[in-house]
């Protein structure tokens, strides 16, 4: 198949884990109330972010 | 709940960056897609791990996500049966010992399998039914999708803005869902149907991770579970032993002969909605690593999916402290008689009344299908919140598209092929593939408006497809392990399994249940705990006539040429080679690891 699909993945999650931990920085810290005072965005942002990278990190490697 | 229930500018950006990702797929696959085995077996050129993931993903629609998270709030941890009984040691059978003979045959589909091993009419009846249910199906979750957003309200804004009533939300999700996956999969068909299954894959885990997490740390972890719940719902096998004594009302031997065997060997063996994933892997060593890879992650989703039913049971919706101090029974009571509900779960609605149901008894009660959006809504800040959103829109769209792809081939090669236009140009069913897609979609939305007006339709069309479901499994372990089973055996077998099934669910009923739709319709011999044993034991029966006629007319009737089933039976086919293959990548050793992970996760939760 001619596209590797660790590509859209990769890319993917990173837009998503930026848009993500981006809006952790830049919010409320009151929106985290129901998430147990968590910056639940700051946080799996950025681990969403790290799984893309590597995503495309093997996507290139190939 | 309703002041929760608004999305922030943030959560919609979130979902049109998956919109966004998920028709760039397709469109980027439409290149690649140029002979009709590009369009419905993706080529037959993908790794196996990206077919194990789909194979996953494809049955992990909108019924799984919502059904099984219902399931977990009314059953408990023992739903898990339907992973670890149900599901596990299937796929390891179908990777193992079925999948030599689906992909090194030449068959294309699971009906044509069943017309190079027996004939032309097995195929056609199989076929046929297989088609009407995959429409039916995709048309089931649509709807259920499009209910459910529209109770939740949680896209109420934009409609209110636009000055459209909110009950239009109900049509925007049918033809938004309709739309993007008549989109993906019309340009790149099974390639991008599979893709995209990857994709909600991941997103699934993505959304569905930080909600167990939070979810569990709220309610004190898992000895706050069990502190919390009845110890029934937190054991997988406690009260198995009889019917009477464990929440689904089900014994041992309907689970482990109904649930672990023929339904669930029925399903991953026969279906071809979950073999076409499989069958589109770059070679018979990755076809057959294709579900062995897709157990793993599936013997660890009950963790996802199932227990956001028991917290959302367990957690307190006013007071935010992880439950300390309720002693078990007495915190279930007590929370079914507040006005609310139990735990995060609300009461259940009626749509026309708009009172809260009630049993025979007059309790009220509860909405389980509601425990995993409840969930979402109760622990995500804006933000994860549109992942987990979008984590739910992709799980409906997965087993869409899912129906789609199989309805698709199942049309083109086994009823158009082959009974309607046999010998036209390859593009001409390239052709017809995207055309199948369009009406297969349309018929699916049909089906949604229909269930929408009339549920008994629904009901009785959901219960003809099981009579005719259920005894396949047999038909296909004989034509793949008995050489002498004939083409009328196998038809033979087919009726009288379909017709014994019926007649099973006709003269049985579920304890409780008014006789109708639900069994008793001829006379009532026999009596279940609950409408699961029924089901268990319909596809019991369903299969023992199956297997004892087919193998009957098969006897009575004269056997094919053993030189013509090369290839399709076990003991005329040459066993696949592992040895070329690096350790770690053997089926077998793969298999074995599967099953130890299985066997562990039950001694855990035993």
């Amino acid at each position: 198949m001619g596209l590797d699909i660790r590509l859209p993945i990769g890319l993917m999650f990173a837009v998503l884990g930026i848009l993500l931990s981006g809006y952790g920085i830049l919010s409320d810290r009151a929106i985290y109330a129901k998430s147990l005072g968590i910056n639940v965005n700051l946080g799996w942002g950025l681990v969403l972010l790290a799984f893309g990278i590597v995503m495309l990190l093997l996507a290139r490697r190939k | 709940m309703a002041a929760l229930n608004t999305l922030g500018f943030i959560d919609w950006v979130l979902m049109l960056v998956y919109f966004g990702f998920v028709l760039g797929v397709g469109f980027a696959l439409k290149r690649y897609t140029r002979t009709s085995k590009d369009f419905f077996q993706a080529g037959r050129a993908l790794p196996a791990w990206v077919c194990g993931l789909a194979f996953i993903s494809a049955n992990l629609g909108a019924q799984e996500i919502i059904g099984m998270g219902a399931s977990g709030a009314k059953y408990g941890i023992a739903t898990s049966h339907f992973y670890w009984i149900g599901a596990i040691p299937a796929m390891v059978f179908l990777g193992i010992f079925m999948m030599p003979y689906y992909y090194g045959s030449r068959a294309r589909s699971v009906p044509e399998y069943l017309r190079l091993r027996f004939d032309e009419k097995t195929r056609g009846f199989n076929a046929i039914s297989f088609a009407l249910m995959t429409v039916f199906s995709s048309g089931i979750s649509m709807y259920a999708m499009a209910k459910l957003l529209q109770i939740l309200h949680i896209f109420d804004a934009p409609f209110q803005s636009m000055g459209l009533p909110a009950a239009y939300m109900f049509h925007v999700s049918i033809a938004a869902s309709a739309v993007i996956v008549l989109l993906y999969v019309f340009a790149g068909g099974l390639s991008s149907a599979i893709y995209n299954e990857v994709l909600q894959f991941f997103l699934i885990v993505a959304g569905f991770v930080p909600l167990v997490y939070l979810g569990l740390k709220d309610v004190g972890g898992w000895s706050g579970l069990q502190a919390t719940l009845p110890a029934a719902m937190v054991h997988s096998w406690r009260g198995m032993g009889s019917a009477d004594t464990n929440p689904m009302g089900v014994d041992v031997l309907g689970v482990s002969m109904g649930l672990g065997f023929v339904l669930s060997f029925g399903y991953w063996c026969t279906d071809f909605l979950v073999v076409q994933r499989a069958m589109a892997a770059d070679s018979l060593a990755a076809a057959r690593r294709t579900p062995l890879i897709a157990a793993v992650p599936k013997s660890l989703f009950p963790f996802l999916v199932i227990m956001p039913g028991l917290i959302a049971l367990a957690a307190q919706p006013a007071a935010r402290q992880p439950a300390a101090t309720p002693s078990s029974a007495v915190s279930m009571v007590a929370a079914e008689s507040a006005t609310t509900g139990a735990g995060l779960i609300p009461f259940k609605v009626s749509d026309t009344t708009g009172e809260i149901v009630r049993d025979r008894n007059g309790r009220p009660q509860l909405d389980y299908d509601l425990a995993v959006p409840v969930m979402l809504l109760h622990y995500f800040p804006s933000g994860l919140l549109g992942i987990g959103l979008t984590a739910l829109l992709a799980s409906f769209m997965s087993g869409m598209a899912g129906n789609v792809t199989a309805f698709n081939t199942v049309w083109t090669y086994d009823i158009y092929q082959a009974y309607i236009r046999p010998k036209a140009p390859d593009a001409h069913y390239l052709w017809m593939g995207r055309m199948a897609t369009v009406f297969g979609i349309a018929a699916s939305v049909v089906t949604a408006y229909v269930a929408a007006q009339f549920n008994n339709i629904m009901d009785i069309l959901q219960l003809v497809f099981a009579f005719v479901n259920a005894p396949l499994l047999a038909t296909f372990l004989l034509g793949m392990f008995w050489k002498r089973s004939t083409g009328h055996g196998a038809f033979a077998g087919l009726i009288a399994g379909t017709t014994a099934a019926a007649l099973h669910h006709m003269t049985t009923i579920a304890a409780g249940a008014t006789p109708g739709v639900k069994g008793g319709l001829l006379a009532i011999v026999h009596t279940y705990h609950s409408e699961m044993a029924q089901n268990f034991w319909t596809a019991i029966f369903a299969w023992v006539v199956c297997f004892l006629v087919t193998i009957a007319v098969s006897l009575a009737t004269r056997p094919r040429e053993e030189e013509s089933l090369r290839g399709l039976v076990y003991s005329l086919t040459e066993r696949p080679r592992e040895r070329d293959e690096p350790w770690y990548a053997r089926p077998s050793v793969l298999a074995v690891g599967v099953l130890a992970l299985t066997i562990l996760l039950n001694a855990v939760f035993f």
